[in-house]
């Protein structure tokens, strides 16, 4: 699809699953920043023609057993595992985060917050790799300010993983000092794959895209995704 | 065939809900030392016939969904079922 300013739109599948609440931020979002957004419902076991596509927020099958491990075998998970293997790139907020983790995309494990409580704030973030495409239009170092809203955000690997992870620069953003809302280990507030194609993070960038709202960092990351999606899509950028 | 699977967050691995229970317990006056927070899960699996074949596929299920091996330990107990009275 073309839009009248001649950009190409993109299309980024969001996909739905029973208990998502932040599906229709991330839709709206990905809209206003270029991209032609489709909602994929958990069912399906394939996807459409995709140049991206977003687990969003919420509580996927009400967060039973574990955050995410009910979601990591719906037929839309299987499909999306087979696009992040083919190297497709996935972006998991939140619960999209804790999915996954749960399907092993993603290193670690989401614990509950060391206070118990469930937090909502906006925290402040630093970019500590910015070589992905899902941080194209920032600079390592970066301080953004991005909303939290979790129960269960505490990064967990074990000493080796962690220092393996370190080591590869698969933490894209830390809490910056001071401002960890739940006792991720190394104040891990996002973390990639090896490849570099799969990224997870607590904080919701669907949520910071407009300033009504106190902060339009989370544009920046999502802005970032719909430019990379653009250039996968063979479009002229 | 029934199976019982207790889920238990690893040793060493931080569990705030263990240790607000701790908490709560010694606030009521209770002498304990520690509490960890964990899950049961009751599996009734009809009638397995062969209790090796059963333990490796309640095995595989705790491996695949009902734990997270990188957080959690788990422990498998298989009992014949009760005689339907």
């Amino acid at each position: 699809m073309r839009e009248a300013d001649g950009l190409f739109r993109p299309r980024i599948g969001v996909v739905v699953f029973p208990g998502a609440c932040d599906d229709r931020d991330a839709l709206l979002a990905l809209e206003r920043l270029g991209a032609e957004a489709v909602p994929v419902w958990h069912q399906e076991a394939t996807l459409p023609d995709l140049a991206a596509v977003v687990l969003p927020g919420g509580f996927s099958y009400g967060d039973y057993l574990r955050c995410g491990a009910i979601a990591r075998f719906s037929p839309a998970m299987e499909a999306v595992t087979r696009f992040a293997e083919a190297g497709g790139p996935v972006l998991g907020i939140c619960n999209g985060f804790q999915v996954l983790c749960e399907a092993d995309l993603l290193p670690g494990a989401l614990r509950p917050n060391v206070s118990l409580s469930f937090v909502c704030r906006d925290v402040q973030l630093v970019v500590e790799n910015a070589g992905t495409e899902f941080m194209g239009r920032c600079e390592a170092g970066q301080r953004l300010s991005i909303p939290v809203k979790h129960g269960e955000g505490c990064w967990f690997a074990e000493p080796d993983l962690v220092a393996s992870v370190e080591r590869a620069g698969q933490v894209v953003l830390r809490y910056a000092a001071g401002e960890n809302p739940n006792g991720s280990v190394g104040d891990v507030a996002g973390v990639c794959n090896e490849d570099g194609n799969v990224f997870g993070l607590m904080p919701h960038p669907e949520h910071a895209v407009d300033p009504l709202l106190g902060s339009t960092d989370g544009a920046v990351i999502l802005g970032s995704l719909v430019d990379a999606a653009r250039e996968r899509s063979g479009a002229p950028v | 065939m029934k199976a019982t699977i207790l889920v238990r967050p690893k040793t060493g691995i931080l569990d705030p809900q263990g240790e607000a229970v701790e908490a709560s317990l010694r606030q009521l006056g209770f002498p304990v030392e520690r509490a960890r927070v964990g899950r049961l899960v009751d599996l009734e699996l009809g009638d397995a016939a062969d209790p090796a074949a059963a333990r490796e596929q309640v095995d595989q299920m705790c491996r695949r969904l009902l734990a997270n091996p990188l957080i959690e330990s788990y422990e498998i107990t298989l009992a014949e079922a009760e005689p339907a009275s």
